[in-house]
């Protein structure tokens, strides 16, 4: 339902984003005009996703896929219908899920259309505004498709804005780091250092405190 | 098609131009657009040099002209809710800027909150009220927040740096708006807005000529630890301007005599100053250049109105003596 989820971004992310966050976006020239890209980013808040998506015009909304863990999203039936509608997501099994068919089937056959991929590497949304470990499932998938450049972007604010179990939503500006895009260099642990150490530079570019 | 034939007729009626402030605003943007003239033909001239971040200064200079122009002339409502959107971006900025704590959280939700607060009392028109809520309710109220949160590490530097924000932002910015609960004898000419117009372009241009006056003449640094691009000859420079202007444009929009103007001129260029490294010191403290992005050329919305956190309240108080 590309105009409702249109609709959505209009009326409800653009005026969070815009009036009660506010967004510095730092090195906007980096992001990819079109797909296939994989975007990654840490996670710290339920705004991260939307934020993301908004990156992109809103006539590409339809092409931009978040990557979401099935067993949370499909909870109940109105979550299912809105992250399936709304935010388009391709929802895969976590961990522990039954092994008989290949789980990352449906985000190849996504970058092979051409589709923008959003992955959160930590996870689940950690304690806010601090990076876990990246989880190595990324490196499967890229492995596949070695042309595929993929974006590391660190965002800083929404964690303190609306944090994980928190139901008040206090200002703060988000500031958004677009990093250089990876390429797949043959080895996974290379791979994934690469990709972390990416995310501690563009981490250092804000001088960010730590949130006591 | 009645709603736009209203609107033609109010362009076109001849009271709307013959209003100072409409006068004043169009003088602002005649000097944008040769300011927009000579950027092209310098950047046609010397196509070597990249102009690029002038060019976005001026861009932005005209974002805010309109928005700033519609602000103030068409609906005395609409100027304060513009004001006190205006103060809410500025704490914004500074609260996403400094150091807070995950245990501060409900504690700036409540100063966000002074910001209707205080500007329901200039809409009340209650000034008692205004001028105490923030430097004594707020004051007395936030840290009784904290106390029950508990959270005692960093306490002091935490309500210190809150109480630090809201005054400045909040308490300070409000008085722009103050103006338009002015009764209208102390400025019968051009009322509230009159005086917001005044101070606002004066503060600007004052920041501007410092600026320009700086980069064509400046050597000897003013305060070097602080901001090394104020010197001497910018400040000076600006005075001059500033004092200039205050001068020519008082009788369009003030009640002042030549000699409140000159006065006017002179608090305005040095408090100005003042205000602009206030915030460079608190920005050099925490390890940034720009609070923001908001402003292409200039950096965030604080870096445009950190003079106005200084010349609002200092000249609101000084129109009182006159």
């Amino acid at each position: 339902m590309p105009r409702l989820q249109k609709l959505f971004f209009i009326l409800m992310v653009k005026p969070i984003l815009l009036i009660v966050l506010g967004i510095n976006l730092h090195h906007p020239e980096r992001l990819p005009k079109d797909g296939p890209a994989v975007m990654i980013a840490n996670h710290n808040s339920h705004m991260d996703t939307p934020l993301l998506m908004n990156l992109f015009p809103l006539s590409k909304l339809p092409n931009i896929r978040p990557i979401a863990a099935a067993d949370y999203f499909f909870k109940t039936r109105w979550l299912a219908w809105f992250a399936t509608n709304i935010m388009n997501i391709i929802p895969i099994a976590r961990r522990g899920g039954k092994k008989e068919k290949d789980p990352l089937e449906p985000l190849s056959a996504a970058l092979d259309r051409g589709e923008v991929l959003i992955f959160f590497p930590e996870g689940t949304r950690g304690e806010p505004e601090q990076m876990t470990e990246l989880k190595s499932g990324l490196a499967h998938l890229i492995k596949r498709h070695p042309h595929v450049p993929v974006y590391p972007i660190f965002t800083h604010g929404l964690g303190k804005a609306m944090p994980k179990g928190d139901p008040l939503i206090v200002p703060f500006t988000a500031n958004i780091h677009i990093g250089k895009p990876l390429y797949w260099q043959g080895d996974r642990e290379q791979f994934m250092a690469a990709a972390s150490d990416r995310f501690r530079m563009l981490r250092e570019e804000g001088n960010y405190g730590e949130w006591e | 098609m009645t709603l736009l034939s209203d609107v033609m007729q109010t362009i076109l009626d001849m009271n709307v131009w013959a209003s100072p402030l409409v006068q004043v605003l169009l003088g602002i943007f005649v000097l944008l657009i040769i300011a927009s003239i000579v950027n092209g033909l310098l950047k046609r001239s010397k196509p070597e040099k990249n102009f690029s971040e002038i060019g976005d200064r001026i861009r932005s200079w005209w974002f805010m002209a309109i928005v700033f122009s519609i602000a103030t002339l068409i609906h005395e409502n609409i100027s304060l809710v513009f004001f006190a959107f205006l103060t809410y971006l500025a704490l914004k900025e500074y609260f996403s800027m400094v150091p807070t704590r995950r245990a501060d959280r409900k504690v700036l939700f409540f100063a966000y909150l002074s910001i209707p607060i205080q500007f329901l009392w200039i809409y009340m028109e209650w000034y008692g009220m205004f001028i105490i809520f923030i430097p004594i309710y707020m004051f007395l109220f936030l840290p009784i927040v904290m106390v029950f949160i508990g959270q005692t590490k960093g306490f002091l530097k935490s309500i210190g740096a809150i109480h630090w924000g809201i005054m400045l932002m909040v308490f300070g910015l409000s008085h722009l708006a103050y103006f338009l609960a002015l009764p209208e004898a102390m400025n019968p000419l051009a009322g509230g807005a009159g005086f917001i117009i005044y101070l606002v372009i004066l503060t600007q241009l004052n920041d501007v000529s410092q600026f320009l006056f700086g980069k064509m003449f400046g050597k000897r640094k003013i305060v070097p630890a602080v901001s090394p691009n104020k010197t001497w000859a910018g400040f000076l420079g600006g005075i001059g301007v500033t004092v200039l202007l205050a001068l020519l444009l008082a009788p369009l929009l003030t009640p002042f005599t030549w000699v409140a103007a000159i006065g006017s001129g002179v608090l305005i260029s040095i408090f100005g100053f003042i205000g602009d490294v206030n915030i460079s010191a608190l920005k050099r403290d925490i390890g940034i250049k720009d609070s923001g992005k908001a402003l292409p050329g200039h950096g965030g919305i604080l870096d445009r109105i950190d003079s106005l956190t200084y010349t609002a309240p200092l000249f609101f108080h000084f129109t009182n003596f006159f």
